[in-house]
């Protein structure tokens, strides 16, 4: 892949690529069809590894070339080894999970930095809509119905930080996204992205 | 060393155009080293091959067959006359191309096809060597390879791949010749056999060991054959290869030519009709005492004895990069096993994918129709072969 390959890269997933030193070792947890992985190891040299639920997407990441475990978050990360991966990256899936909590304590013990991006419920819309509609909201990111939806654990990006803070870990960098996906700066204790961000990513380790 | 075109083992052709495969020798000069302690010189290795070796010798893949497989993976066998046992993987256009990939087969060391086994005749005594036939391991299957591949001169195999003892051989490849292997597939196994795979074997050879027709494994001598209990043996082994799912999908409880029970012991059920089918065409090819000696070598496959119980260290530093195919329904070695193999290889951070295809057909799954596990190994070889270079 060229410089191309960027612009095909999601805005999340691109924000995240940002964050990722050349060279370094990278667990890619819920990888997808692997084009995040592809792009690091493509124009970063990572050496990347990444973890997949679907076997269609693990399919599409051998195709790549990609080493990909087919497997869950909850089940899997208990069996990897601890501070092998220079980063753990899990996209957009923390909110799918089971037990977000432990997933969490998994992805600092395994890496040394973990970059983890989220939805963010505490948007204004998504407010507005439960205090107008009185039913569980439904926006453009989040199209489900309260009871098709694979987001079990839903947060707001003040309920994440805190969990962060509870696990022992310290947030190295925090990045709102827009609804278009840009990214910017945040402090993770600003009221406003928790009120005006369609999501955010979050650089963590352990403390 | 000698090369033969047409090995003397072979049953008169009922299907003249089969291609019966070449065999090389390898002379006393040549030993093959067993686990055992023992040397085993002179023995044979007969193999087919498909497709043409390009000139960096950088196309080769390996095809390591199952218990009850051959060589001839996709090719007319030709003592029964069907198609290869894994033509649907292995071909022109396939997702091991032959129009591209240099593809070996070699009969298992201990098989009946060729190479040397226990139905072979012992030099020493001019006798088939029946049970003096030493006992041999799935890493001596590999040696065996090994040195087969030294007399074809390559040095490295783009990729080694089998399902079963198939797997468990790739396995072995990657562990024992790191470096001559680029890639492997090991596909329904497990890096070592469980108590249950080792029961359902002993169950076989007891069920052989108990033909009277055995004669304590010289049945050649006095010119009998326990093909009564070998048809056992396959039978009770086909049943694992299944699922419960399959069977019933495909038998249920449906009755064999009749319209009601017979109140005898006469087939009633389609599916007894079926296993006594499976069990008296498997002794028209296949080996009683190579029965034996190749269930035994899965038994001891236990790749992590070989690393003081450490089964990451098989793979520590290895440049290998792996493919771990699995399915939902097989119970003989389930996903979890497989999974296992992943579990070690990340341990150590070696370069691995594994898969998990959802199939109700049992472990058999690897010599069926399975369109994602097609696609897995073609996208993985791709993948593979354009990272070393091979068009």
């Amino acid at each position: 892949m060229n410089d191309s390959g960027r612009t095909h890269l999601r805005a999340d997933l691109a924000a995240i690529a940002e964050m990722i030193p050349e060279g370094v070792r990278v667990l890619d947890v819920g990888c997808g069809d692997g084009a995040l992985l592809e792009y690091l190891v493509r124009t970063k040299g990572v050496d990347g590894r990444g973890v997949e639920l679907s076997q269609q997407n693990v399919n599409a990441c051998v195709a790549r070339g990609l080493a990909v475990v087919q497997g869950d978050a909850d089940a899997d990360l208990a069996d990897y080894p601890s501070q092998v991966f220079d980063f753990v990256i899990l996209s957009q899936t923390i909110q799918a999970t089971e037990k977000p909590a432990q997933v969490l304590a998994q992805l600092l013990r395994i890496g040394r930095q973990a970059a983890i991006s989220l939805p963010n419920f505490g948007h204004w819309r998504v407010r507005l809509s439960l205090l107008f509609q009185g039913r569980m909201p439904r926006t453009k990111a989040l199209d489900y119905h309260w009871y098709d939806t694979p987001n079990i654990h839903l947060c707001t990006l003040a309920d994440f930080v805190d969990l962060v803070r509870a696990q022992g870990a310290v947030i190295d960098r925090a990045l709102a996204l827009s609804q278009e996906g840009i990214a910017g700066e945040m402090r993770p204790d600003a009221v406003r992205p928790n009120l005006f961000a369609q999501g955010a990513i979050f650089l963590i380790r352990k403390n | 060393m000698t090369e033969t075109a047409d090995p003397h083992f072979l049953r008169p052709l009922s299907a003249p155009k089969a291609d019966a495969g070449k065999a090389v020798s390898f002379g006393s000069d040549q030993p093959l080293k067993l686990d055992c302690g023992r040397m085993l010189s002179p023995f044979s290795i007969a193999y087919m091959t498909y497709g043409t070796l390009n000139d960096a010798k950088s196309n080769a893949v390996l095809i390591c067959h199952a218990l009850t497989g051959d060589q001839f993976v996709a090719s007319e066998h030709p003592v029964t006359g069907k198609p290869g046992w894994w033509t649907t993987m292995v071909g022109p256009g396939r997702p091991i191309d032959i129009n591209r990939f240099f593809v070996i087969c070699a009969n298992v060391m201990g098989g009946c096809m060729g190479t040397t086994g226990p139905a072979s005749t012992d030099p020493a005594t001019g006798k088939p060597f029946g049970l003096t036939f030493p006992l041999v391991t799935v890493r001596d299957m590999v040696r065996a390879q090994a040195m087969l591949l030294d007399q074809l001169g390559i040095e490295t195999l783009l990729m080694v791949i089998g399902g079963s003892m198939g797997g468990m051989q790739a396995l072995q490849w990657a562990a024992s010749y790191p470096e001559r292997v680029r890639a492997a597939v090991p596909i329904a196994c497990a890096a070592r056999h469980s108590a249950q795979n080792i029961a359902f074997h002993e169950v076989g050879r007891q069920a052989i060991m108990a033909d009277p027709d055995w004669k304590g494994g010289e049945y050649q001598s006095h010119g009998t054959s326990p093909s009564k209990g070998l048809a056992v043996a396959r039978m009770a082994a086909h049943i694992t290869y299944l699922s419960e799912a399959a069977l019933q999908r495909k038998f249920g409880r449906n009755l064999q030519n009749r319209e009601a029970l017979s109140f005898q012991f006469a087939p009633d059920f389609q599916i007894e009709s079926y296993l006594r089918h499976q069990g008296m065409s498997f002794v028209d090819r296949f080996d009683a005492n190579s029965y034996l000696y190749i269930t035994r070598a899965m038994d001891y496959f236990d790749l992590a004895e070989d690393y003081a119980g450490h089964l990451a260290d098989a793979f520590r530093d290895s440049p290998v990069r792996f493919c771990i195919i699995s399915f939902t329904s097989d119970w003989l070695f389930p996903p979890a096993e497989n999974k296992r193999i992943a579990h070690a290889l990340n341990a150590v951070a070696a370069k691995v994918s594994f898969v998990e295809i959802k199939t109700d057909k049992g472990h058999d799954s690897f010599l069926l129709d399975e369109p994602e596990m097609f696609d897995t190994v073609s996208g993985f070889l791709n993948s593979v072969a354009a990272q070393e270079g091979v068009t």
